[in-house]
């Protein structure tokens, strides 16, 4: 095998990522779903591994759902992103880290555009300019969240408090790894391994112990398809790709399903308690339970011995039990649906034929 | 040449994400939209590539170019760097541009889209919002989804969300000079041009239809009519 021949062609794929001073910009879904991650992200980047990473209250959503669902010209998503860049470099930084895989990809586009087109960028100089009297520089990197994580996998590994092993078995845990499409499907040079052969949640699911399955509908689309999924009228579509997925890796029995996109996390686990609801399917190997549904950073959390329930996977509609109860973690189960201080919030419905707990 | 196919060209993804087409139907094979609807973005490329504007128009009010997905798979694969889901985006730009979408039962679907996706960032500062995603049009929120919505700001506290409160944080209030900023940045770039013109243009479509613009919201975001589905 020519060594230095495969090295070259996969030094395109290999991404340069920063060691500190971090901006970032949150997002929507993740915040409407999955809060808790995008905490645990921080805490942990900057109280783990003891870096810098700002947050500007005043930042917004970056408009990418909207765009991609054809309501707005991409005229108004990059003077939306310019104005991110320009709160970013008010506050010092130049490197910029977005949560959201939609607004990865529209980040990068919007930056090859402007290399190729330096009259675009300029024209979105002016824009700025004229709505919010604010000027920008351009980021030095841009980053997604799983990009950091990958980043630092080893420290991760280093602080691992639960890999993913199964306890009982002594065996790597299965897990399937869905990245979402905009990620590396447009732009594949700005990821972390491309798009055919991304290392990005691979390489972090090695790195903390479990082994990875390739099945045969690995990168397809997990369906959300923007108005495909956002009208209920065409929903079917996100429906059924997601199913054609599972169907997919059923046979390879997977413990657990980490994304790198907050819109995917939401579908995959959503679709199974409708499929579940709808055919009396299951896809997880506990009778009566799905495959639990992580991102990459609440599987980075949850190794790292954070609180199930503090990270906020009571949020998931598909039970997380059987995965901690094969991980080992040590969890309190009556304080699964308890507010603040114990609170109590009752317990959410229980589905037909599938378990929440 | 004609002039809408022109007109099309001048879209700097269009020129960027189409060269001369080999028909290899990579796109296809790959395609989410594909396997479920009656789609297929070789056929796309290349009624495009024809340069007819008869053909394209046809297109332009057609259900066809309201299919696809924008997951973009078809950019990765495509042997010749082509970008069909680009050429969609293209195209829909322009249905819009020249009022054709409403000609369409999924073209239509548009007003529901720019009116909660574009409220949404104007009213809150996001694309979604716990204020307008309700179980009630989402039931594949599921139970969970339920339960969190009976206990918002309960559950948004415990898990460390700041929803609805000042200063940084996951669903916390966007500020007001925030909120004017993009009110601004709408206004000059386009967007509240766009949206106003799909509102406009969406009432007079109802009107069209004896619809009141709430049954027209409802009709468009809920119903299904046509022969769509790849069977
Ligand atoms: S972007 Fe559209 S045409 Fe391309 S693969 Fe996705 S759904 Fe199909
Ligand atoms: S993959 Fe590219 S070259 Fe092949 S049919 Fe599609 S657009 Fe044409």
């Amino acid at each position: 095998m020519n060594y230095e021949g495969k090295k070259r062609i996969w030094s395109e794929f290999q991404k340069e990522i920063p060691d500190d001073r971090y901006f970032y910009a949150r997002s929507c879904i993740r915040q409407n779903f999955n809060p808790g991650a995008e905490q645990a992200f921080l805490d942990i980047v900057r109280n783990r591994f003891g870096k810098d990473f700002y947050e500007d209250p005043l930042h917004t959503t970056c408009g990418g759902i909207a765009y991609h669902s054809d309501t707005t010209p991409e005229e108004t998503s990059m003077t939306i992103i310019a104005r991110q860049f320009s709160l970013m470099n008010q506050a010092g930084y130049r490197n910029f880290v977005v949560s959201c895989v939609t607004s990865f990809g529209l980040h990068t586009e919007i930056l090859q555009t402007w290399e190729e087109h330096p009259e675009i960028e300029a024209k979105i100089h002016e824009l700025l300019w004229k709505a919010c009297k604010r000027e920008f520089t351009k980021p030095d990197f841009l980053m997604h969240s799983s990009d950091m994580m990958y980043h630092y996998r080893f420290l991760i590994s280093e602080q691992a408090r639960y890999p993913l092993i199964n306890v009982h078995t002594g065996e790597p845990l299965k897990v399937v790894e869905h990245i979402g499409c905009h990620y590396s499907k447009i732009f594949p040079s700005k990821s972390v391994g491309g798009a055919e052969y991304p290392r990005v949640l691979a390489g972090l699911v090695e790195a903390l112990g479990g082994s990875v399955v390739d099945y045969p509908e690995r990168r397809h689309c997990c369906g959300f398809g923007f108005r495909q999924y956002l009208v209920k009228a065409n929903r079917g579509y996100s429906l059924t790709n997601t199913y054609k997925k599972f169907e997919s890796m059923e046979p390879f029995h997977p413990d657990l399903i980490i994304t790198n996109c907050p819109g995917c996390n939401y579908f995959l686990d959503r679709w199974q308690y409708v499929i579940a609801e709808t055919s009396g399917k299951t896809y997880g190997d506990t009778p009566g339970y799905g495959i639990p549904v992580l991102s990459s950073e609440e599987v980075s959390a949850l190794v790292m011995g954070y609180d199930p329930w503090d990270l906020g996977l009571q949020m998931h509609q598909v039970a997380v039990e059987p995965l901690l109860d094969k991980m080992g973690v040590q969890y309190d189960k009556s304080r699964k649906y308890k507010g603040v201080g114990g609170k109590d919030l009752g317990i959410p419905a229980s589905p037909a034929n599938i378990r929440i707990f | 040449m004609g002039k809408i196919y022109e007109r099309l060209m001048s879209d700097v993804r269009l020129q960027e994400g189409l060269k001369a087409c080999i028909n290899c139907g990579t796109c296809t094979a790959v395609c989410p939209a594909a396997e479920f609807y009656r789609y297929n973005p070789k056929n796309i490329v290349n009624i495009v590539q024809t340069q007819d504007d008869d053909e394209i128009i046809k297109l332009l009010k057609s259900d066809t170019i309201w299919y696809c997905g924008e997951c973009m798979s078809c950019v990765t694969r495509c042997p010749r760097t082509n970008a069909p889901g680009q050429v969609i985006i293209a195209l829909r730009t322009l249905s819009v541009e020249l009022g054709y979408f409403v000609e369409s039962e999924k073209g239509r679907q548009q007003y529901a889209l720019a009116k909660v996706l574009c409220g949404n960032i104007l009213n809150y500062g996001y694309c979604v919002h716990p204020e307008t995603f309700k179980y009630a049009a989402h039931p594949e929120y599921g139970t969970v989804g339920k339960w969190i919505e009976d206990h918002l700001q309960d559950v948004y506290d415990r898990v460390g969300a700041n929803y609805g409160k000042s200063g940084p944080g996951p669903l916390r209030k966007i500020a007001p000079e925030s909120l004017e900023d993009l009110r601004k940045i709408f206004d000059v770039t386009g967007g509240s041009a766009r949206v106003e013109k799909i509102k406009a243009l969406s009432r007079k479509k109802a009107e069209e239809m004896g619809l009141s613009e709430e049954e027209y919201f409802n009709e468009v975001f809920n119903e299904t009519h046509g022969e769509h589905l790849n069977q």
